[in-house]
């Protein structure tokens, strides 16, 4: 196997070539790290589990609906349950009192599992600089990417599923993903 | 003789009314009464049918008067229009006389209050924590009370009934099957949280916990210039964000005494009839998402879009417009703004036909909503319900008929009422509202008025970006404006305007600084979300999801 080029489908060895080893590279052998292969697999078959809670969450539904349609991009199965996601969208403000139940939520979802954190009051608490907002999902929850915008259009949203997906394709090491630990480990 | 003289020969017949204050304000009456006092007069009020609606209780706090509170009750009559606004002064650790016998929908209204402010209710059956987390110390809109302090939840709240009056709720019936829905589930609309007790499938009870988008819009409000305030208002009810702008601004505007012009007017109209009828998508889009019709979803979200690429064209933004400003409106419209509108408007009208025939002839859709969870009309006032589920439980009721403002009244239009209050009749009622307001829309769109698209008083308004960068006038002017800030005079008003699912309620008070001093939503879903509990008693679970896709619950305005 030729993993040097990163070619996907094998070149026949002229020298040593039959009609029946050509065949066969050519129905079934993948030259690539099996790993890459992996990768190339998760990055095109996002299963997000939207957690919209506001104004972004609507807009959201902008996105899966029939203008700009995610499904274009792999993300075709929205998935309510966090048992069958790897994409976790957080998509509006994020409140004290809701803290808690989206990192129950994260900690439910299986590995190798994604965050999206679409909006500025999910990023950063948006200008709700106030009492009972979270300062942003990333002080409870390891987060990928972030999505400026309040909310972002459709489009700014496409561009984060897609930069997921080259961070996907390229392994790109997110090291605050291995440290982290629920926030209320302690409490529990 | 006016309202409030009337109210006064009424009053001082009952009532040793030596003490009360009578006062009429920026075109509101308001009486202001001993706290001793306030549950006789609510009471007579009801019970000589004056006033029927009880809106809003709110506190007002000031740390510098002896009685620091102020608890405001807003009382509307549906017969002839008209508000009052009691007033009562409380001191720090006093109690006041609950008005939850009188009228139920004061229920929450006052458990707000307690949260808010800690103003304690004698006689309310559960004054307990309502929009902050159950960790949470102190008392937010107090004025003491810094606006970033935040505090940490560490844990959800485990399952619990104690929202119901009168019972430990913590302590489950074995008999039954507890069952927590929400805050996360599709059904629950993200921020929604029920926990309900189910005997097989019938609910035994219901309790909804919110709180879970509370963003401290008030508080925001008072730590924000006027017209700083405008974006925060989109993010109420972010599924017609420009009838939030719409609303808050005609009450900022009554507080200065300034009447806009009548391009401003028509603008403004445009704008939230186009947001009731993208709301009214929402609402029946995700209602039907909600009983699992996924293919109205799709079908109506195109015209969303088209809506939002009216919007865009107009001021460059989506969801979250922030079109309008104190005076007036930010911007002209573009050019064929208004004829684009009308093609829209076409376009709407057969895909609002097509909707009704694909939801509300379909027999599965029938089964499911006819019947289902009805509210009487009496029930339906008492809970202090607005908007499409007022009118489809059967009352008349239409503010931009009974309180038209910005020409309503010389438009012709039609306001539907239901006559079951099923949730098959708040559809009927919602569709029925979409043709309506595309009606609305055709007659102004059709001969816009022409002028100026806001005021030019040099006070409340930026100058224009050419006059800013053209001559020194325009310059101090803008620089003036934006490091003072409009300043209305110290008062304050009541406004309401009819949002897409009821009466949006702006009480905003002024002492003459830059800031608002305090603001409160009065948001039409809060009232309605109240009375779930005893919508649902006794109905199976998949009526209560339907019950809550029907009431159209919108968390930011909700929870605020």
């Amino acid at each position: 196997m030729n993993s040097a080029d990163g070619s996907v489908l094998a070149k026949p060895d002229q020298s040593l070539a039959t009609q029946s080893l050509d065949d066969m590279s050519r129905a079934y052998a993948f030259t690539t790290r099996l790993d890459d292969l992996v990768a190339w697999g998760r990055k095109n078959s996002l299963w997000p589990m939207p957690y919209g809670t506001a104004c972004c969450g609507i807009e959201l539904m902008s996105v899966m609906g029939p203008r700009y349609d995610l499904a274009r991009f792999g993300a075709e199965v929205v998935r309510f349950s966090p048992r069958q996601a790897d994409l976790l969208l957080v998509a509006g403000t994020i409140t004290e009192k809701m803290a808690p139940v989206l990192v129950r939520i994260y900690e439910q979802m299986l590995d190798p599992k994604y965050v999206i954190s679409m909006g500025a009051c999910a990023s950063s608490g948006g200008f709700y600089r106030a009492y009972h907002v979270l300062q942003g999902c990333d002080k409870v929850i390891p987060v990928d990417v972030y999505v400026p915008g309040c909310p972002p259009t459709p489009e700014a949203v496409l561009d984060g599923v897609m930069a997921l997906q080259r961070m996907i394709a390229k392994h790109t090491p997110r090291p605050w993903k291995d440290q982290w630990k629920s926030p209320y480990e302690q409490t529990r | 003789m006016s309202k409030l003289d009337n109210i006064k020969t009424d009053l001082a017949s009952k009532f040793n009314t030596a003490n009360y204050k009578f006062v009429h304000a920026f075109g509101d009456d308001v009486l202001e009464i001993p706290k001793e006092d306030i549950l006789p007069v609510l009471r007579h009020f009801k019970a000589s049918q004056r006033f029927d609606f009880l809106m809003d209780i709110c506190g007002v706090d000031y740390p510098t008067r002896q009685k620091r509170f102020d608890v405001v009750y807003h009382l509307f009559s549906s017969k002839d229009g008209s508000r009052l606004r009691i007033k009562c002064q409380l001191a720090e650790n006093d109690w006041i006389d609950s008005a939850i016998n009188t009228w139920v929908g004061a229920d929450w209204f006052e458990r707000e209050a307690y949260d808010m402010f800690g103003i304690k209710f004698n006689g309310h059956p559960n004054l307990r924590k309502i929009l902050t987390h159950h960790q949470f110390v102190g008392h937010p809109l107090r004025k003491d009370y810094e606006a970033d302090a935040q505090q940490h939840c560490t844990e959800p709240l485990p399952i619990h009934f104690n929202n119901e009056p009168g019972v430990d709720g913590s302590i489950l019936n074995d008999r039954y099957v507890p069952l927590n829905i929400g805050p996360s589930h599709p059904a629950m609309h993200g921020t929604l949280r029920v926990m309900v007790e189910l005997d097989g499938e019938t609910i035994v009870r219901a309790n909804p916990e919110i709180g879970y988008l509370h963003r401290c819009f008030e508080k925001m409000a008072e730590t924000h210039p006027y017209n700083q305030v405008i974006p925060y208002t989109d993010r109420l009810n972010y599924c017609s964000a420009p009838m939030n702008n719409v609303g808050y601004c005609k009450a900022v505007e009554r507080l200065l005494g300034v009447e806009i012009p009548p391009k401003a007017q028509a603008m403004r109209v445009v704008l939230a009839e186009l947001s009731r009828i993208i709301d009214h998508i929402i609402a029946v889009g995700t209602g039907g998402v909600d009983l699992g019709a996924l293919s109205a979803f799709f079908h109506l979200f195109t015209y969303r879009e088209k809506v939002y690429t009216l919007f865009e064209k107009l001021c460059g933004s989506r969801l979250t417009v922030a079109m309008t400003r104190v005076g007036g409106m930010a911007q002209d419209t573009p050019e064929g703004w208004f004829d684009d509108v009308l093609a829209f408007c076409k376009d709407m009208r057969g895909q609002v036909d097509e909707i009704s025939r694909l939801m509300l002839d379909n027999k599965i859709f029938i089964k499911r909503t006819q019947g289902v969870c009805p509210v009487t009309a009496t029930e339906a006032v008492q809970w202090g319900y607005t908007g499409p589920l007022l009118r489809a439980s059967g009352v008349n009721l239409d503010l931009r008929k009974a309180t038209p403002y910005y020409g309503y009244d010389a438009l012709n239009f039609d306001v539907p009422v239901g006559t079951s209050g099923d949730i098959y009749d708040r559809y009927l009622v919602r569709i029925e509202e979409m043709k309506q307001s595309i009606r609305i829309i055709e007659q102004i769109c059709k001969n816009p008025p022409s002028g100026d698209y806001t005021i030019r008083d040099k006070g409340i308004v930026l100058p224009e970006k050419k006059d800013v960068y053209g001559n020194i006038e325009g310059l101090m002017n803008h620089f003036m404006l934006i490091i003072k800030g409009l300043r209305p005079p110290a008062g304050e008003v009541y406004d309401a305007t009819e949002a897409a699912n009821g009466e949006l309620g702006f009480y905003l008070i002024s002492d003459g600084s830059a800031n608002p001093y305090r603001l409160k939503v009065r948001p039409p879903c809060f009232a309605i979300y109240q009375s779930f509990p005893s919508v649902v008693k006794g109905a199976m679970i998949a009526d209560a999801i339907a019950t809550v896709a029907s009431m159209n619950l919108i968390a930011g305005e909700l929870d605020r």
